[in-house]
């Protein structure tokens, strides 16, 4: 750490300098500018001269230009493990970053209660459930369960909502089954287990399961979420949304009741201006 | 073991409290014992007949012994036992008495086959055929039982000739590829980097399937699939790393799901050391029936205690589920409640490796202080357990520089604390299944804690009322009063309330039910009858 340091490039560019379409930034060490990266990995060479030759050149290759390795040391007999620090050539431009950004407001669990029953005039209902065979429940649970997760109180804890569990290992048919008896406005999925993508094989069954067996306007907002989604592949996946790592219990209530209250016809006389859709539906 | 000074020991705990405890635990558990005598299901009768000498699976894959069981129960029902049904209809098949030694276990797979194809009439013998069909199959299962002792008995030489780990807790490492032919390299790296145990982590899923797969695997979901060829497979290769290496390694696999009573008998026959067991896990956290687990259980623990294995029991989940200082009672409670799952099923003390896990959030204030005294609480209940201690999973973030600090605080409590079996927490617990650098990065982790603190807990000895002295004992009360509870009102309504690990669990309800049968009066159980007697 070097907090205390300033440097006289610090003020000309922070926090980013500015290349035609946008601003464009270095990796930041401790000096603005520097590039400065920290890599480690494995080649499977024992440890010699060699070796360390090895994993200069990866780094070069990796766009590290100087490359300072730092650390080697054997593992069993034919594998070293590097620490590599140096300075990458690469930019990144700002402007071209693609993410998800959060497109709704984020509401207090008071404030999605009053919409809830100002607006729907019943609770709305919430399936959750671990699909396939993936037994790792403590996503779902960190949304769900009352207990929540980081101080916050998962969706169980909202008056207004009516949280089915399903808990781990569930079928889809099972899933699409309770989804029916629940009259599920929304179904959310967790998948943990990822290996050889059987998170994006699950969804893609769960989405096609829903497809077929509800018309499009009677489908509950399908929503899955763990930490190796690409929030990005929504619509390939044939959801409505992705939640990846982070996510907590309000943001989910939040976009509930934006997709599925926020637009519906208001109530009382107390009548505001609706930023949604009328009815509750689901995209593709 | 850390010997326990003085009557209160280092947590000047109250005796009286203490015996509480252990009789509510005992009061407890009764009623599901009683259950569990009283029952059996198609796991345990599967169990029963790969004892006496079925072996292999047909070409769907499913093994021999479900198609035995399948066309008994379809016949006659499970409530009598298949054993035997089974030798009745052996010996009409053979015409002949049913002979003794190995050759019993050929007719008896040749039968099966038979019986998938519904070429064999099973019928519940009577009279002087029912004594020789039992006569029959207490021969053949004590054939198994007497390849258990065998396979015991090798061990102990092994471990005579290789000699146990240098220090203690013993180093337990998990390995996981879904290849058993992957795994192997990986578990004998693994040893020479200073792994005491093995654990093979099963495929996803495998807990629910209602049968075992055969034959070595290559393909599995976030683990390999256990099966008696990758125990062999696995168990051969290292003990040629024992050899190497001059001291036992040992390997772990998972007696739970709706397969444990199978899962403890291969693990006898093929000589593996330790065996996940834990009384309630499955109904938490698989939603298998209560009654089938705790039947199965009862069963499974009574092969573990004969074959040597010693079980790990699984308190760590629910800490993962509920809050690690809230509910620090109920792995208590369920510590107490495995220790008289286990003696009652004839498991001595050294064989009782009872989980617990370093899992409080790192950003409540004094957490490395609490995580203390639950973890001295554990030590000082169990004084003669070799207890399981579990690395923190639910607060590693991905943070892997914050996660390898909060490890080795983890490796700190371990031997402050006298733990039995050390599980080896990895930096990127929730990011990757662990890289053979993480691997690398965690043992020099531990190695460090154990070499510059391994003799700490000599020294360590809590401040008379301080701290971690009272905050054991507040567990200690809150896990009485939870006991107390549980026993007015019953364990499994108690489970069926959510009262662990926050799941509620219906004993009427959760898979596997349709497999549980309450006994006639003529139900036999040769392995069970066996067993008991301890010869």
């Amino acid at each position: 750490m070097s907090a205390g340091r300033t440097t006289g490039r610090r003020g000309a560019e922070a926090p980013g300098v500015d290349v035609g379409g946008g601003p464009v930034v270095r990796p930041y060490g401790d000096a603005t500018g520097d590039g400065m990266v920290q890599v480690s990995f494995t080649l499977p060479v024992p440890h010699d001269k060699r070796a360390e030759g090895a994993a200069l050149q990866l780094a070069a290759k990796m766009g590290l230009e100087p490359a300072m390795l730092v650390h080697a040391r054997q593992m069993g007999d034919g594998f070293t493990f590097f620490v590599v620090y140096g300075r990458v050539n690469h930019l990144v431009d700002l402007a071209a970053v693609r993410v998800v950004e959060r497109d709704y407001p984020l509401l207090s669990a008071k404030e999605v209660n009053a919409l809830v029953r100002r607006r729907l005039r019943r609770k709305l209902s919430v399936v959750g459930a671990c699909i396939g065979t993936d037994a790792h429940t403590v996503g779902i649970d960190a949304i769900l369960n009352v207990k929540g997760i980081a101080g916050e109180k998962g969706l169980e804890y909202y008056r207004e909502l009516r949280v089915t569990n399903l808990g781990a290992q569930v079928s889809v048919p099972d899933l699409v089954a309770a989804a029916r008896a629940e009259r599920a406005d929304a179904v959310l999925v967790s998948q943990v287990v990822t290996q050889r993508d059987a998170h994006l094989h699950n969804t893609r069954e769960m989405s096609a399961a829903f497809r077929e067996a509800m018309p499009a306007g009677r489908r509950p907002l399908l929503v899955v979420g763990g930490p190796r989604f690409d929030e990005l592949m929504a619509g390939e996946l044939g959801v409505d949304r992705i939640f990846g790592r982070g996510t907590t219990p309000g943001e989910v209530a939040s976009y509930l009741v934006h997709r599925l209250v926020a637009g519906a016809p208001v109530a009382r006389a107390d009548r505001e201006r609706s930023t949604g859709r009328a009815t509750v539906e689901v995209d593709g | 073991m850390s010997p326990v000074s003085g009557s209160g020991g280092k947590l000047a705990l109250d005796p009286v409290l203490v015996a509480r405890a252990r009789e509510l635990a005992r009061r407890a558990g009764q009623p599901v014992v009683e259950l569990a005598r009283g029952h059996t299901t198609v796991s345990v009768e599967r169990a029963v007949l790969r004892l006496a000498g079925v072996s292999g699976a047909d070409p769907d894959g499913i093994p021999w012994v479900n198609r035995l069981v399948d066309a008994v129960v379809a016949e006659v029902g499970l409530t009598h036992g298949v054993a035997a049904p089974v030798f009745d209809a052996l010996a009409r098949e053979l015409g002949a008495p049913v002979p003794a030694g190995a050759d019993v276990g050929v007719a008896l797979t040749l039968l099966a086959q038979k019986a998938a194809a519904g070429s064999v009439r099973f019928e519940v013998p009577a009279g002087r055929a029912a004594r020789s069909a039992r006569a029959a199959a207490r021969r053949a299962v004590g054939v198994g039982l007497r390849r258990i002792d065998r396979r015991r008995a090798e061990r102990d030489r092994l471990v005579r000739r290789h000699g146990d780990p240098a220090q203690r807790p013993w180093i337990y490492l998990i390995v996981a590829t879904g290849d058993i032919y992957e795994d192997i390299p990986q578990a004998q790296a693994a040893a020479r980097a200073g792994a005491d145990v093995i654990a093979v982590i099963r495929s996803t899923g495998q807990s629910l399937l209602d049968y075992v797969p055969e034959g070595a695997t290559r393909e599995g979901f976030a683990g390999t699939y256990a099966t008696q060829e990758n125990f062999r497979l696995m168990r051969a290769a290292l003990d040629d790393s024992s050899k190497e290496l001059g001291r036992y390694v040992r390997l772990t696999n998972y007696a739970s799901g709706l397969c444990m009573p199978e899962m403890a008998v291969l693990a006898g026959l093929e000589r593996l050391d330790m065996m996940l067991n834990d009384s309630m896990y499955g109904i938490l956290f698989r939603d298998i029936n209560p009654v089938r687990t705790f039947v199965d259980q009862r069963f499974s623990r009574q092969v573990h205690a004969r074959a040597g294995i010693v079980i790990n029991t699984g308190e760590d989940n629910y800490l993962t589920t509920a809050d690690a200082v809230d509910e620090a009672h109920t792995v208590t409670v369920s510590q107490l409640l495995n220790e008289y799952f286990a003696h009652e099923a004839g498991l001595p003390d050294a064989q009782l490796g009872l989980g617990h896990a370093f899992e409080i959030d790192p950003d409540l204030p004094e957490s490395f202080r609490l995580e203390l005294a639950h973890a001295l609480l554990a030590r000082e209940l169990f004084p003669d357990a070799p207890l399981k201690w579990m690395p923190p999973t639910r607060h590693m973030t991905g943070d892997v520089f914050r996660g390898n600090l909060l490890d080795g605080f983890f490796n700190l409590v371990g031997t402050m604390t006298g733990q039995g079996i050390l599980l080896v927490g990895m930096m990127t617990e929730a990011v990757v299944t662990p890289w053979l650098s993480d691997r690398d990065i965690a043992l020099q982790n531990v190695r460090y804690v154990l070499g510059a603190a391994g003799g700490l807990h000599e020294d360590f000895v809590p401040a008379p009322g301080g701290f971690i002295q009272r905050r054991a004992t507040t567990v200690l009360g809150e896990a009485v009063t939870l006991l107390e509870r549980i026993v007015d009102g019953g364990l499994l309504p108690a489970i069926a309330d959510g009262t662990f690990g926050i799941t509620r669990r219906p004993a009427d309800r959760g898979r596997g039910l349709d497999g549980v049968a309450v006994h006639a009066d003529d139900y036999y159980n040769p392995a069970t009858e066996l067993l008991e007697a301890g010869s």
